[in-house]
């Protein structure tokens, strides 16, 4: 599928001297944006007000949006790595803001099904393509750093609800004068949370723009100041060869890959899911906690905190440790302190936030840091699509990890009434899945040469063998 | 911070203000999700 041609990869190369470190906020403007996926719950409750609905009618907008995540990144990858960081850029804001304005729609004209199709669907074929845009150029602009360089575009992902919690309690407040943030039970108008969606469709319009049209890709003989290739050879578990996606799936080493990063997120989202109630159930006492609401909002707070820099600093050490070491510190030690969580979780409530918040800066390090072990072990060729592919798994764990705790907690009393004893045998599922991810992430090996691609394979695909006139129309 | 390259091009200038344009852009919104973010954490620690 032809691009036009200022979206096209010839018309964003950039030319000697340009400065990589542009390159991030270009790809944080987008990530900020769509990680507004994660504060649906700030107008949840609106809505199933607004439609005369249920928690499960509303919550599933959200999971439809990321089954689609999983499945356009899949669908769409080659596509993106193709066309490069601009033309996927773009579509992505095209996409997101359409599934805005729909959904809006779908809030004023009380058709919960376009909200559905809008923020669902449309919205989350933005989410998908705009998730995986900026990775494989970032990889290529920071081969001497690529788990810094997706670190830092992946934290946007979880920065985007810490930026679009807030901002959205304060709109609806603006356009529903009844409804104060402030005061517990007060809840905005369906109208506040349609006009809610037409200024963030405004809003991510123009951040999403200006990340598409300050990107560039790297020449394809452009290397950083002081970086010798050489020495990435040098290290077993780094190719310099490349694999194609179609290719890709078919080595183990793919599907180790997916199993442990399924496992990884399964995991995490365990305890996201359930944060709020979870650490009110822990220090219940009889009917009461010892928890309070307020509190227990404070701990969801500082577990988006710990997801966020999870993603910026485990990865970033990732490029001084290993890509398959750090995933062992994710699973191993996460296991251990699951076993604590479950074990000694109860008896103070400093030690259940602190091993929490370790696990999930392990969960948002396993999302950062799986493209540069992708890099590692399929190559820059198409590695975007290869991570498209591989968040599929993203896409099962995010309905595996709710069944698994739900499952678990249903059939062992009513919300409300639960107590520490009732999470333990969902922590040590959680264990066991850790283990089964651990085990996986030992048996990667480099992949077989036979998988690799040819290098003229490699730049037909890429498109880069540039003219001079290409080139010269770059600014 | 960039880059050695042979081909015959003219070579460019990122301009400084861009570059502090465009992280301003993303790290004002940023910080502001992670004032509010603290802020609703430090209920956890009793402030």
């Amino acid at each position: 599928m032809a691009v036009p041609s200022f979206l096209a990869r010839e018309r964003i190369v950039a030319r000697p001297g340009f400065n990589r470190w542009l390159i991030p906020p270009a790809a944080l403007a987008v990530h900020l944006c769509i990680g507004q996926a994660y504060a649906t719950s700030v107008y949840k409750t609106a809505l199933v007000s607004h439609f005369d609905s249920t928690l499960t009618a509303i919550g599933i907008i959200f999971s439809i949006a990321i089954v689609m995540l999983g499945l356009s990144a899949a669908v769409f990858g080659t596509w993106v790595d193709r066309n490069g960081p601009r033309a996927a850029m773009f579509a992505s804001a095209v996409f997101w803001v359409t599934g805005f304005l729909v959904g809006s729609l779908g809030i004023y004209t009380e058709q919960l099904w376009l909200l559905y199709l809008g923020y669902g669907v449309i919205g989350g074929i933005g989410l998908g393509i705009g998730y995986i845009s900026p990775v494989s150029t970032l990889i290529k602009w920071f081969p001497d750093r690529p788990g810094l360089a997706t670190g830092m575009a992946i934290m946007g992902f979880g920065g985007g609800a810490l930026i679009a919690s807030p901002l959205s309690r304060q709109l609806m407040s603006w356009y529903d004068p009844s409804y104060d943030p402030a005061v517990a039970g007060t809840t905005p108008s369906g109208n506040a949370v349609a006009g809610l969606f037409l200024t963030l469709a405004a809003l991510y319009a123009v951040f999403m723009m200006f990340g598409a049209f300050i990107v560039r890709v790297p020449a394809a003989d452009w290397r950083p100041d002081g970086f010798d290739p050489a020495s990435v050879k040098s290290k077993p578990m780094i190719t310099t060869e490349n694999v194609s996606a179609n290719n890709a799936i078919k080595t183990p080493q793919f599907w180790l890959l997916w199993t442990v990063l399924f496992c990884n997120v399964t995991a995490g989202i365990g305890i996201l899911e359930q944060a709020a109630p979870m650490i009110q159930d822990f220090f219940r006492n009889g009917e009461t906690s010892t928890v309070l609401a307020a509190t227990a909002a404070g701990f969801v707070g500082l577990l988006s905190l710990f997801n966020m820099a999870g993603r910026f600093v485990w990865s970033s050490t990732s490029d001084f440790i290993g890509r398959k070491p750090i995933y062992m510190v994710y699973l191993g030690v996460g296991i251990i302190l699951y076993v604590i969580l479950a074990t000694l979780g109860s008896t103070a409530t400093w030690i259940f936030v602190i091993t929490a918040a370790i696990i999930i800066s392990f969960y948002g390090g396993g999302f950062a840091t799986v493209p540069a072990y992708l890099r590692d072990l399929f190559g820059t060729y198409q590695v975007g699509a290869i991570h498209g592919r591989l968040l599929t798994a993203w896409a099962a764990a995010g309905i595996a990890g709710p069944l698994i705790v739900n499952g678990v907690l249903d059939s062992r009393g009513t919300p409300g009434q639960l107590v520490a004893g009732d999470y333990r045998p969902a922590l040590f599922i959680m264990v066991g899945l850790l283990a089964v991810g651990f085990v996986c992430n030992l048996l990667i090996k480099p992949v077989a040469s036979k998988w690799h691609e040819s290098r003229e394979a490699v730049e037909d695909f890429t498109h880069e063998h540039h003219t001079e006139e290409e080139r010269s129309a770059v600014r | 911070m960039s880059s050695s390259v042979s081909q015959n091009q003219q070579p460019t200038h990122t301009p400084v203000g861009l570059i502090a344009f465009a992280w301003a852009l993303v790290g004002v919104p940023l910080a502001y999700g992670l004032y509010n973010t603290v802020k609703a954490a430090s209920a956890l620690f009793g402030a």
